[in-house]
C-alpha cells in the first residue's frame, strides 16, 4: 500500500520583525498507513511547523518549499499541499487529512454547539443532508467515549470537561474517516491522568479507524507510549529518524542521546535523597521548622453572595530548614496557591500557616515586611517574572536595594555579578534585558534574584515546567547545587512528579486542595498508600517502550480496580 | 451524571470587569446589571445639577440682561431658586424620580412635554441612522477583514476613518450643498413639508413617528415626503456611526480569525467566506455589541449636530436652540433624560450581549 | 535610574530607534507604512501651520479690512482672497489657517491636563482597589458611556456661563474637553494597572518586599504607560471634533477672540442653502484633513501595537537562518497543567475525563 503522507525536502521561511528565518530546512518523512508517526524536539525545532505544512495551515508570512504529497485512505488520489489551490485544500481537509490541536478550550467555538462545529466539517464536504451529518456527529461523539451523545451534540465547548473537549477535538477530526490525523502536542495541556486517557483513544483511532497518525510532542514519555516509529527534530532539521523501540534502545544521533538523557526518571532522586538524610547532623529533626501548616484553609470569597470557592482545605505539613518539600498536584490541586500564601501573596482563611514564626493567618502586610527577606520566590513563567523595562542586573539587585543593603543597583552590582556567575550566568549578562535572554538563562536569573538575600526558605512554583526537557534538566542540576551551597529550606511546587523526585527530600501530594498523601520521596513514589498517588505515579507514562507498554496495564487494572 | 464544570471564581480577577459570571445564570446577570442602572443615572443626573447651578439660578441666566432686580428677585423667589441648594437638590432629585424636569423659561412649559414631542423625532432620526449604519458598516467591516491588508482593506479603512474624521454639520453641510442646492432632488431640512405635517396634524391619534403618522393617513405622497426629509440627516448621522461599526467589525473579525477555532474549522475544509461569515463572526460579535452599546454616547451627541444642521425638529434641535436662549432649566432637563437613554440602552446592549454569549446563557 | 541601564540601553539599541513613532515606522510595511507616513505627514504640516499661522496667513483672524477697504461679506473665491470671504466679511483662507492654531493649543491644554489627572487616578486606583476604586470606576463608566459633546457643553456653560470672552474661551474649551476625557485615560491606565499587578513581575517585587510606592512607579506606572502615545493621538482628533462641535452650536470662541472651524461652520449654515460652497467647504476640510491625519497616525500605531492586526514582510525562499529559539506562531512553548494564568482555577479538574471511560 502506498504512504498516505510523504514529506520530500521540505524547507519553510518565516518572516519575522528580525527578518526572514528558516524554520524547516531540508526534511523528509513518510508515514504508512495506520502508522503512528512522533515528530519530537524541543521549541523551535520546526516540529509544529511542519505539522501545520502538511494541512495547509502556514501562516501568510511563511513560504514552503518541496513536496508534501497526501493521498486519500483508499489510495485513489494524490495532491501536492503546498502546489493546491486554496479550493482543492479545502476539498482535502477533513477528508484526507485532519487535524487534534494543542489546548482543546482554544480549539473548539465557545458560541456554538459541538453537534454545530462538527456538522460543518461534514457539510464542507457537501455529501450529506442535514439530519444525515447530525446522525452522523452523535455516532463519533459516541465512538470518542462521550456518554449520553444524543444529547451532548447540543452542548456548548464550556459544558465539557478539558479531558472531554480533547475528545470532541478527536471527533471532529476524525468524523470523515481521513487517512491520516495530525496531532499537535494533543496532551500537552492536559493533566497527567486525563493524558492516559488521550492516548488511549488516539491509539483506539489507529486500531478501530486504521488512521495514521502525525504525533507532534516534546514529551519522551509519550512518544514511548504510542508511537511507532520516531523522527527526531532540530533546528529545522531531521536528526534522526528510527522505530520506537530501536531509538529508546540505542539512540545513534548526539542530541537524541542528550535528549534521552535529560528526560527525568522517577526513581532518579530516591537515592540522592537518602543520602542527604543520613547525612543530617543529629538533632536535625528537633531543629524549629521555617514552615508550619496547621489545618491550612484558603477560600477565594464569591461575588455577589455566591459560595467562594475553597482551594486549601485542611493541609497540614512541615518544612525543617535545609529540606526540600516537593509539593505536586494536578491543575486545581491548591498547590500553588500554598506557594502564594506562604509568600504572603494569597490570604488564609482558616487554620494555622507559621512562616519563620510568623503567623499568617490574619496577616498584615507591614509587619511582614522584615520576614519578607527570608523568603525568595521563583515564579513559573520566566517570561513574564521580570519586569522588561529594566536590565537583569537591575532586577537582581532590586532585593538587595530595598531591603538597604545597597544604596542602588550601580552599588549592588559587584553582589549582583557574584548571584550571577553562582547561576552560571556570565557578568555581562546583567546588562541585558529580560527579552534578550533565553527561557532558560532568565529562570536562572531569577533563581539568582531569589538567593540574592540568601534567605533561609526559598519557593519554586513550578520553576521548569515552562522550560524544554534539556533546559530543564540543567535548571534542575543548577537548584540542586545551589541548595546544597546555600543551604536553604525549599518548597518546590510541581506537576511533574519525576521532576519532583529530582530535587525533594520529601514529596506531598495535593488532590483538589486536600494532602492525600506525605513522605519520603522512597515511600511516596516507592509505595504509594493513596489510590490517587497511585493513579498519578501509573498515569506518568515512561520514556521506554517496552516498559511503558506495561505500565500502561497496570493502570488499566488500577482503572478498573478503582 | 452532570457534566457542566462549575468553573471557580478566578482569584485574579479583581479588575470590575462587564464580563457576566458565568457561574450565576442569566437571571441573576439581568438582576444585577439592571440594579446597576440606577447608581449610573444617579450619578450623571446628580453631576448635571451640581454642574449647571455652580453658575447661579437658572432664571439669572436667562432673563439677567432683560429684568430688572426686583422683578428677578421676583421671579426668582417664585420658582424656590433662594431656598437653600441642598433642598433644590433632594426636591429635583425626586421630580425626575417622578418624571418631572421643571418648566423651561423660555417657553414656559413643562420640560416633560417638550421632552416627548422631540424626544420621538430624535428617536426615529437615531433609528434611520442605526439602520444605515447597520448595512453599511458590518457587511463592510467583514469584508475589510476577508480581504485584510490588501487594497479593499486599505479603501475600506481610509473610508471608515473619513466616515468619523467628518464632523456630522460638515457631512451634512456637503450633503445638502450636493443634493439639495446642485441637483435639487431632496429637500434641504425639516422632518417634512408643511403640506404633510397639516395632512398629518389632522390624524386622531398622532403618534410622532411621522413615518407611522405618514402610513396612517393612507397618502403615499405623504409618505414620500417623509421619507424623502429622512435620507439625508439619516445619512449624515448614520454614516458616521457606519465608519465606527466597520472598524470594530473589521477589528473583532480579524481578531477572531487567528484562534485556534478557526484554525480547527479551516484543518476540516469550511470555506473561507463561511469562516468570516458564520466562525470569527459570531465569536466577535460579542465584544462588538458591548462596544456598540458604547457608541451611543457618540449617536446622541451626533444627533444634536445632525439635528441641528437640518433643522429636525428633536431633542438635539431643541437643546442647540434653549443653549442659545440660555433656558437652562430645559438643557437640564433635555441632558438628563438624555443620561437615561444612555443608561438604558447600555442596559440592553449588556443583555443582548450576555444572550448571544452561550457560557452566560447555559 | 542606574548608570548601567543607562549605557546599556544604548549599547543595545539606539535611543533614536526607541523613540514610540520612530520605532513602529521601521516596523510598518506596505499598505500599513503608507497609512502611517500619510498620517505623519499631514499631521506634521497641520502642526507646521499652526506654529507658523502668523506668517501664512495673508490677514489677521479677525481682520475685516486692509489698506483698500473692507473686504466685503461672502466674497467669492479670486483676487486678494483665494478663498473668499465670510457672511461677516473675513477672509476664508486667513481663518481656516489660524484655525490650526487653535485646534492644537486646545489639543495640546486638554490632552496634557487629561492625561495628568487621568493617569494618577488611573494608576493609584488600579493598584489600590478598594471602596476608592469601585466609586472612581462607576464614576467614571457613567460619565464615559455619557456624550462627551453635551458634558463639554455643559462644562463650558460651567466655566464660562456661555460665554466666550477672550482668552478664556479658549481655555474653556480645552477645560471642557479635558473633564471629557479624564475617564478615558483613567480607564485605559486602571485596567493596565489592574493586569500588571498580577504580573510575575510585579509578584516579585511584593514578595521581596518592596513598598507600595516603590512597585507602583518602579514597576507599574513605566509599564502601564506604554499605551499613552496611542490614546494620546486617538484623543487629538477627538479633541477637536468637540472643540468643533462646541464652536457650531456656539459655544466656541468669539470671532475677535481666535479662529475656531466649528463657529466658522455654523456662520455658513445659512449660506449653503443659497449655494454659497466656499464659507463652509475650506474650514470643513480643515477639520477633516487634521483629523484624518492624526487618526491615521494613532490607527496604524494601534494595528502595530497589536500582533494580530500587524502586517509582515513576506519572505523569499529559503531566506534567513534557522532559529535558534522558537518563532513560530503559536509556538511550542509548552505550558504545564495549571498554567500562566490557570492558577488552580481552570475549568478541568483532574478525575473528571477518568470517569468519562468509554
Amino acid at each position: 500500500m502506498t504512504d498516505v503522507l510523504t514529506i520530500t525536502d521540505l524547507g519553510i521561511s518565516f518572516a519575522t520583525d528580525a527578518g526572514a528565518v528558516r524554520a524547516v530546512d531540508g526534511v523528509t518523512l513518510r508515514v504508512a498507513p495506520g502508522e503512528v508517526l512522533a515528530i519530537v524536539g524541543e521549541s523551535g525545532s520546526g516540529k509544529t511547523v511542519t505539522a501545520k505544512t502538511i494541512l495547509g495551515l502556514l501562516p501568510e508570512t511563511a513560504t514552503a518549499s518541496g513536496a508534501v504529497i497526501l493521498s486519500s485512505k483508499d489510495g485513489s488520489s494524490e495532491s501536492n499541499v503546498i502546489a493546491l489551490s486554496t479550493a482543492q485544500l479545502r476539498q482535502v481537509r477533513g477528508t484526507d487529512v485532519s487535524m487534534v490541536f494543542q489546548e482543546p478550550s482554544t480549539a473548539l467555538n465557545p458560541v456554538f454547539t459541538v453537534g454545530w462545529q462538527i456538522m460543518e466539517g461534514i457539510r464542507a464536504h457537501g455529501q450529506f443532508s442535514r439530519k444525515e451529518a447530525r446522525k452522523k456527529a452523535i455516532e463519533i461523539l459516541g465512538r470518542v467515549g462521550i456518554p449520553d451523545a444524543e444529547t451532548r451534540v447540543d452542548y456548548y465547548p464550556h459544558q465539557f470537561s478539558g479531558g472531554q473537549k480533547q475528545r470532541v477535538v478527536i471527533a471532529m477530526a476524525l468524523v470523515l474517516d481521513p487517512g491520516l490525523i495530525v496531532a499537535d502536542e494533543p496532551t500537552t495541556a492536559l493533566d497527567v491522568t486525563v493524558q492516559a486517557e488521550i492516548l488511549d483513544l488516539l491509539r483506539r483511532c489507529r486500531d478501530e479507524f486504521g488512521t495514521a497518525i502525525v504525533l507532534i510532542t516534546h514529551n519522551m514519555g509519550v512518544v514511548a507510549d504510542l508511537a511507532d516509529r520516531v523522527a527526531v527534530m532540530y533546528q529545522g532539521k531531521v536528526v534522526e529518524e528510527a522505530d520506537a523501540q530501536t531509538l529508546f534502545r540505542s539512540p545513534q544521533n548526539d542530541y537524541t542521546k542528550k535528549l534521552l538523557a535529560a528526560v527525568p526518571h522517577v526513581g532518579q532522586g530516591v537515592v540522592h535523597a537518602a543520602a542527604r538524610a543520613t547525612a543530617r547532623a543529629a538533632g536535625w529533626e528537633q531543629q524549629a521548622p521555617v514552615v508550619v501548616a496547621d489545618q491550612l484553609r484558603i477560600e477565594y470569597p464569591g461575588r455577589l453572595g455566591r459560595s467562594g470557592f475553597t482551594a486549601v482545605d485542611g493541609v497540614s505539613f512541615l518544612i525543617r530548614p535545609g529540606e526540600v518539600l516537593g509539593l505536586v498536584g494536578e491543575s486545581g490541586s491548591g498547590k500553588t496557591t500554598i506557594g502564594r500564601a506562604i509568600a504572603g501573596l494569597t490570604r488564609v482563611t482558616g487554620g494555622s500557616l507559621t512562616v519563620m514564626g510568623h503567623e499568617m493567618n490574619g496577616f498584615k502586610e507591614r509587619a511582614f515586611r522584615k520576614f519578607r527577606s527570608d523568603i525568595g520566590f521563583v515564579f513559573q513563567d520566566p517570561a513574564s517574572s521580570f519586569n522588561p523595562l529594566l536590565t537583569i542586573a537591575d532586577c537582581v539587585a532590586e532585593p538587595l536595594v530595598v531591603h538597604g543593603r545597597a544604596k542602588n543597583a550601580a552599588h549592588a552590582r559587584p553582589r549582583v555579578n557574584e548571584l550571577l556567575e553562582a547561576v552560571q550566568l556570565p557578568r555581562a549578562y546583567g546588562d541585558r534585558y529580560p527579552h534578550e535572554l533565553s527561557g532558560g538563562q532568565r529562570q536562572r536569573a531569577s533563581l539568582a534574584r531569589a538567593l540574592a538575600l540568601e534567605p533561609p526558605l526559598l519557593i519554586a512554583d513550578e520553576p521548569t515546567s515552562a522550560l524544554d526537557v534539556s533546559v530543564q534538566a540543567r535548571v534542575l542540576e543548577l537548584f540542586a547545587e545551589l541548595q546544597r551551597e546555600f543551604g536553604f529550606a525549599a518548597l518546590f511546587i510541581s506537576h511533574d512528579l519525576a521532576v519532583v523526585d529530582l530535587v525533594a527530600d520529601r514529596i506531598a501530594v495535593l488532590y483538589r486542595g486536600k494532602l492525600v498523601e506525605e513522605g519520603t520521596s522512597a515511600e511516596v513514589l516507592g509505595a504509594p498508600k493513596d489510590p490517587y498517588t497511585q493513579r498519578l505515579l501509573a498515569s506518568l507514562p515512561v520514556p521506554d517502550p517496552a516498559e511503558q507498554a506495561l505500565r500502561r496495564e497496570g493502570l488499566r487494572r488500577l482503572r478498573e480496580a478503582g | 451524571m452532570t457534566t457542566v464544570t462549575t468553573r471557580p471564581p478566578s482569584p485574579r480577577a479583581t479588575g470590575r470587569k462587564k464580563r457576566p459570571a458565568t457561574d450565576g445564570g442569566i437571571g441573576r446577570y439581568i438582576l444585577i446589571r439592571f440594579l446597576l442602572i440606577f447608581p449610573t443615572i444617579f450619578i450623571l443626573v446628580s453631576m448635571v445639577f451640581w454642574l449647571m447651578r455652580t453658575t447661579g439660578d437658572p432664571i439669572t441666566a436667562a432673563l439677567g440682561g432683560r429684568l430688572g432686580p426686583e422683578q428677578l428677585a421676583e421671579r426668582i423667589q417664585a420658582a424656590g431658586y433662594d431656598r437653600p441648594i441642598f433642598v433644590q437638590y433632594i426636591e429635583y432629585l425626586g421630580q425626575v424620580f417622578t418624571g418631572n424636569f421643571g418648566t423651561t423659561i423660555s417657553t414656559n412649559r413643562p420640560v416633560s412635554e417638550i421632552l416627548v414631542t422631540y424626544g420621538l423625532a430624535t428617536f426615529e432620526l437615531v433609528f434611520y441612522a442605526l439602520v444605515v449604519a447597520f448595512i453599511v458598516g458590518i457587511p463592510l467591516g467583514m469584508v475589510a477583514a476577508y480581504w485584510r491588508d490588501k487594497s479593499a482593506d486599505a479603501f475600506l479603512r481610509v473610508f471608515a476613518i473619513l466616515c468619523y474624521a467628518t464632523p456630522v454639520f460638515f457631512s451634512g453641510l456637503l450633503f445638502k450643498l450636493v443634493f439639495a442646492v446642485y441637483l435639487d432632488v431632496l429637500p434641504v431640512s425639516g422632518r417634512a413639508s408643511t403640506g404633510s405635517e397639516l395632512q398629518m396634524q389632522l390624524l386622531p391619534n398622532q403618534t410622532g413617528l411621522y413615518t407611522i403618522d405618514a402610513i396612517l393617513t393612507g397618502d403615499p405622497t405623504v409618505l414620500g415626503d417623509v421619507l424623502e426629509h429622512a435620507v439625508l440627516p439619516a445619512l449624515t448621522l448614520g454614516l458616521l456611526t457606519a465608519g465606527v461599526f466597520l472598524r470594530l467589525v473589521r477589528t473583532n473579525v480579524i481578531g477572531t480569525l487567528g484562534t485556534d477555532y478557526v484554525d480547527a474549522a479551516r484543518s476540516r475544509g469550511v470555506s473561507e467566506f463561511r469562516l468570516v461569515r458564520k466562525h470569527a463572526y459570531r465569536p466577535a460579535l460579542i465584544p462588538i455589541i458591548t462596544v456598540i452599546g458604547l457608541q451611543i454616547a457618540l449617536l446622541l451627541g451626533g444627533a444634536v449636530l445632525t439635528e441641528t444642521t437640518f433643522e429636525w425638529k428633536g431633542l438635539g434641535f431643541m437643546l442647540s436652540e434653549f443653549l442659545k436662549a440660555r433656558d437652562f432649566v430645559a438643557v437640564q432637563g433635555i441632558v438628563a433624560l438624555l443620561a437615561v437613554i444612555v443608561a438604558l440602552s447600555n442596559f440592553v446592549v449588556d443583555i443582548i450581549a450576555a444572550l448571544i454569549d452561550p457560557r452566560v446563557r447555559y | 535610574m542606574s548608570d548601567a541601564t543607562v549605557i546599556s540601553a544604548r549599547q543595545k539599541r539606539s535611543v533614536w530607534s526607541r523613540l514610540p513613532v520612530v520605532h513602529q515606522l521601521r516596523q510598518s510595511i506596505g499598505l500599513q507604512r503608507g497609512m502611517l507616513v500619510a498620517g505623519l505627514v499631514i499631521t506634521t504640516l497641520f502642526v507646521l501651520t499652526a506654529i507658523f499661522a502668523p506668517v501664512l496667513a495673508p490677514y489677521g483672524f479677525s481682520q475685516l479690512r486692509d489698506a483698500d477697504g473692507a473686504f466685503g461679506a461672502q466674497q467669492p473665491p479670486g483676487g486678494a482672497h483665494p478663498l473668499g470671504t465670510t457672511v461677516s466679511g473675513y477672509d476664508v483662507l486667513s481663518r481656516v489657517l489660524w484655525g490650526a492654531q487653535t485646534a492644537l493649543f486646545v489639543i495640546i491644554v486638554a490632552v496634557l491636563l487629561s492625561i495628568f489627572a487621568g493617569v494618577f487616578l488611573g494608576l493609584v486606583s488600579g493598584y489600590f482597589g478598594g471602596w476608592l476604586d469601585r466609586i472612581l470606576v462607576v464614576v467614571s463608566d457613567a460619565v464615559y458611556a455619557f456624550p462627551s459633546l453635551l458634558l463639554a457643553i455643559v462644562m463650558s456653560i460651567v466655566i464660562s456661563g456661555g460665554k466666550s470672552n477672550l482668552i478664556g474661551g479658549v481655555l474653556a474649551a480645552a477645560i471642557s474637553i479635558t473633564v471629557v476625557f479624564i475617564p478615558q485615560y483613567f480607564r485605559v491606565i486602571r485596567a493596565e494597572t489592574v493586569r500588571i499587578k498580577a504580573e510575575a513581575y510585579v509578584e516579585s517585587a511584593r514578595v521581596l518586599g518592596a513598598g507600595s510606592g516603590r512597585i507602583m512607579f518602579r514597576h507599574v506606572f513605566r509599564n502601564a504607560t506604554r499605551t499613552l502615545p496611542l490614546i494620546f493621538t486617538l484623543n487629538s482628533s477627538e479633541a477637536i471634533l468637540t472643540l468643533a462641535g462646541l464652536g457650531f452650536l456656539g459655544f466656541g470662541i468669539e470671532p475677535t477672540a481666535a479662529s475656531e472651524w466649528g463657529y466658522d461652520l455654523n456662520k455658513a449654515l445659512s449660506d449653503v442653502t443659497s449655494g454659497i460652497w466656499w464659507t463652509s467647504l475650506f474650514p470643513g476640510l480643515a477639520i477633516v484633513l487634521v483629523v484624518l491625519g492624526i487618526t491615521l497616525v494613532g490607527e496604524s500605531l494601534n494595528d502595530l501595537a497589536d500582533p494580530r492586526l500587524r502586517g509582515r514582510r513576506a519572505v523569499g525562499q529559503s531566506a534567513g537562518i534557522v532559529a535558534q529559539t522558537s518563532v513560530v506562531p503559536g509556538g511550542t512553548l509548552v505550558a504545564g497543567p495549571g498554567g500562566l494564568g490557570g492558577l488552580e482555577g481552570t475549568a478541568t479538574h483532574p478525575t473528571e475525563g477518568l470517569e468519562d471511560r468509554p
